[in-house]
């Protein structure tokens, strides 16, 4: 298969306008002809729906949650990154860009990651023009600050809810749309299948998660915002209800999944506490620009923080990387909090964390800034732990966060599938191995207001207004399909729950797919997942029945679906013989225990293609050209 | 600790709906409120019987998913937090627990505790947003807005649209939601193009939904798990009055 990433010729500056320039545009008066599936509703979909009906298309628009306000994309705390230089700190968009290419290890598309540098600060005025209540300075200007191993404060941020208040503002915009009949909404729906019409993405088959009813959509495009898939590790800081279905089901249609091994484990979330814990919460990352990460220096030291003298402490993140301290990327913030642990040192009820400690920072600003700056991340913590973060160091460890990788998409956020786009987290183009903070909200946002309008008007144009009937036989027998695996799944009446298929899963994937990997704990994987998979068609208990809401059965398909996901997930690990970003093999490191990259051989997105379940997929690869930047080793020293 | 519970059981918005009890074994206390009902529900999953059907997502308060009203009281009566953060050690071996469903006109039971809040998307519909369409505004920096507007338009945006509020109220009033998204638009220079219409069209739909009036009993603003000032029920109230003198 020949993957064509439709890169624009020309100087990287310039591929984005020049590519405007070109696509073929579609008539106003046309518009309304043209119909687009929108499933997910987080800040890409959500963005994205409102954005193109606007433009006049019909919007369909899918989510699981009972409101579009609900995604998940309202966990994002620290904030959104932008080239504004409102700053006068020496940003610029190439700085961006260069940043975002570098963070994610020289393993991401040149021209999309710049094209993202480049929106970024449309995306800000449009967020000030919906009434986000973006925080500012005494001027009325915008406030910034500097996060997650930027040197320049680039980070615009509504206290620590920037993800609620970026998603409220699209969710409005939408919301707008529906009440002026351009979008019609389905809350409470789940993609279960996606149907190809002639080669081409033309509609999804849904289950109505309030009454069970299966039914299909028809569309000229159909756009997948699912989000990512962090929760294979089970236990992430992902809302329960996250999944990787949709996203799944495009691939068993011939999407291809790109660079599933790239999955971010993010430095600070609060410790787990027992068995029963359904979800790790994050701490934002901004907490680091004050907080100091340390663990005691002798192995097994029992005492509690406020006794253990400065000597005996080790701030292991300054020690290691003296010019970016405690702000160092989350690969590697994630991975010395795990060697220091594993090395015995760490600390709490499960010597699994690390103190994130604020007493320097009281001491140099008061209680009152610090306060300002990170009051609701501190009460929740206490809520959390029934520690005072005031008094008490945090403890902290990291855990499954974002997904990079994502379905293969090219530089038209079209799969390999024509008239499936797929935008935001759910796609992989943007963040390489490794995402830097405040790009995620950046990214999705960039996707839904500012690229897929432009390019999806494109495909409509080049195709023509298809008027698809779901009467033909592709929806019948996507409808059939469907219902089949949830009768399957209810038959199965098993002993075991769908949770603990889930919990162990994640146990597998977490100690041998987490967040250091080798080749003889990855072959493991890949001998358990298959024998899990079978264990949960022959003995998992679904209750219930297909008709009306039923949430162990909603459970059991994404259980299921991430049953043979995971094995992708290993095979691409596996395969990628080198340590990048947030992908490290521990076969490949230096002396010093850095990631060790190969760019002779694997300058390239991994691209799988589904061969059948329990069959290992075929490899195609797109070979990543860097026009612009030179490879570098990335060095936080 | 041990735990009885009676949690209300309802298989469809049809059904008449009934309390059962339940017992919650070994609960630890670093336990969420809904992880304690994730563990009740896998052993009665692996008794047979259907689990209990609850709204949740995010599990980190801030998503506004979960609902639950504990004891009488939504989202469990602890300050300033939602069902999903409520931690098992606010709660003693040997309590009972009732567990219900939000409850009011405008919010029909789907299954269990899960409920319909979808009236409240359509308040917003009605004129929550600022109309600007995507592409075309102005540098960000070109609006100046005040600090301290923009921290008291943020207090109104923290709202995550729990609908505690209405479920507390005895008017099953939903004035501390609209209140919350009209008052951080009219303090925005933004939002003031549309202030009169918003206000009007909001408290139409909130009417037509079924949702009662405010009479000043504060429940709302007790339960109010992101605690949205009462404050802005009177801003709301000027802004209406305002719009229906201009």
């Amino acid at each position: 298969m020949d993957l064509d990433s439709k890169v624009p010729s020309g100087p990287l500056t310039e591929k984005w306008s020049k590519h405007r320039f070109e696509m073929k545009l579609v008539n106003p008066a046309n518009k309304r002809k043209y119909s687009a599936i929108v499933v997910g509703t987080g800040l890409a979909g959500g963005s994205a729906a409102a954005s193109l009906a606007e433009l006049g298309y019909c919007v369909k628009a899918f989510c699981f949650q009972d409101s579009p306000r609900r995604a998940h994309s309202i966990g994002a705390q620290g904030g959104i990154n932008a080239a504004k230089n409102y700053q006068n700190d020496g940003d610029s968009v190439y700085r961006l860009f260069f940043d975002t290419i570098k963070g994610g290890d020289f393993r991401s598309r040149e021209a999309n990651t710049y094209r993202l540098a480049e929106v970024s600060n449309n995306i800000i005025d449009q967020c000030a023009a919906q009434g986000i209540p973006f925080a500012r300075e005494y001027g009325g200007t915008l406030a910034n600050r500097s996060f997650g191993g930027a040197q320049v404060s680039r980070t615009f941020y509504a206290r620590g809810q920037t993800g609620q208040q970026l998603l409220l503002g699209a969710y409005s915009a939408l919301q707008r749309q529906v009440a002026l009949g351009n979008v019609r909404m389905y809350p409470r729906t789940e993609m279960l299948d996606l149907v190809l019409v002639d080669g081409h993405a033309k509609g999804i088959v849904i289950r109505d998660l309030v009454t069970g009813e299966i039914t299909s959509h028809a569309a000229d495009a159909v756009v997948l915002a699912t989000g990512g898939y962090g929760r294979v590790f089970n236990l992430s800081t992902m809302g329960l209800g996250c999944n990787v279905t949709a996203a799944y089901r495009a691939y068993t249609r011939g999407a291809l999944f790109a660079n599933p091994c790239y999955t971010q484990i993010h430095p600070t979330c609060i410790p787990h506490t027992g068995d029963y814990q359904s979800k790790l919460t994050l701490m934002s990352e901004s907490l680091r620009n004050d907080g100091r990460i340390w663990v005691p220096k002798n192995r097994g030291d029992k005492r509690p923080p406020n006794e253990i003298p400065e000597a005996e402490r080790d701030y292991y993140l300054e020690r290691k990387y003296p010019s970016f301290g405690n702000l160092a990327p989350r690969d590697i913030s994630s991975r010395s909090a795990k060697e220091v642990c594993d090395d015995g040192r760490g600390v709490g009820p499960s010597k699994y964390g690390v103190y994130l400690d604020f007493s320097d920072a009281i001491k140099r600003l008061g209680k009152q800034v610090i306060t300002e700056r990170y009051g609701n991340l501190f009460e929740m913590y206490h809520l959390i732990t029934d520690e005072d973060p005031y008094t008490v160091p945090m403890r902290i460890y990291p855990a499954s966060h974002y997904a990079m990788g994502g379905l293969w998409v090219d530089y038209n956020l079209m799969s390999n599938i024509p008239g499936l786009h797929v935008i935001g987290e759910a796609n992989f183009s943007d963040h390489g191995a490794n995402r830097l903070g405040a790009s995620a909200l950046m990214q999705g946002l960039a996707d839904g207001y500012f690229i897929l309008p432009y390019t999806i008007g494109d495909y409509f144009a080049r195709v023509g207004a298809k008027n698809i009937s779901t009467d033909r036989a592709e929806f019948r027998e996507a409808e059939e399909a469907v219902a089949s695996r949830l009768k399957k799944l209810l038959a199965i009446k098993g002993t075991r729950t769908v949770e603990s298929f889930h919990k162990a899963l994640g146990e597998i994937m977490w100690e041998k797919a987490g967040m250091a990997r080798n080749e003889t704990r990855l072959k493991q994987a890949l001998e358990e997942i298959p024998k899990l998979r079978e264990e949960f068609w022959q003995n998992a208990r679904v209750l219930g029945s297909t008709e009306g809401l039923n949430m162990t059965l909603e459970r059991a398909g994404r259980v299921a679906d991430f049953l043979e996901f995971a094995e992708i997930l290993c095979y691409d690990a596996l395969n990628r013989q080198e340590s990048c970003g947030a992908h490290f093999r521990e076969e490949y490191q230096t002396p010093e225990g850095e990631a060790l990259r190969d760019d002779k051989r694997f300058a390239y997105v991994a691209a799988w293609e589904y061969k059948g379940v329990g069959v290992k997929p075929e490899l195609h690869k797109e070979e990543l050209k860097f026009e612009t930047v030179e490879l570098a080793t990335r060095s936080y020293k | 600790m041990n735990l009885t519970l009676h949690v209300w059981r309802q298989k469809n918005a049809q059904d008449k709906g009934r309390m059962e009890v339940y017992e919650a074994r070994d609960v630890s206390p670093d336990m969420s409120f809904l992880e304690m009902l994730d563990v009740v529900n896998e052993d009665l999953v692996k008794k047979g019987i259907e689990p209990i059907h609850f709204d949740h997502d995010c599990r980190e308060g801030i998503c506004g998913a979960c609902s639950l009203v504990i004891n009488g009281i939504p989202h469990g009566g602890k300050k300033g937090c939602t069902t999903c953060e409520l931690r098992m050690r606010n709660f003693k071996n040997g309590d009972t627990i009732y567990v219900e469903p939000f409850r009011a006109k405008a919010y029909p039971v789907i299954k269990d505790l899960t409920v319909d809040r979808s009236a409240l998307d359509r308040i917003i519909q009605a004129g929550g947003y600022i109309s600007v369409n995507t592409g075309g505004t102005p540098d960000a920096n070109a609006i100046l807005i005040p600090k301290d507007d923009a921290e008291t338009a943020m207090d109104a945006a923290a709202c995550i649209g729990c609908g505690a509020c209405v479920a507390a109220c005895k008017n099953a009033s939903a004035m501390l939601f609209l209140s919350a998204k009209v008052s951080q638009f009219a303090t925005l220079p933004q939002g003031r193009v549309e202030r009169e219409k918003r206000v009007q069209n909001m408290i139409a739909r909130m009417d037509a939904e079924g949702f009662g009036n405010c009479t000043n009993y504060f429940e709302c603003e007790a339960v109010c798990p992101k605690e949205i000032s009462i404050k802005f029920i009177a801003k709301m109230n000027r802004e209406y009055l305002r719009a229906a003198t201009k």
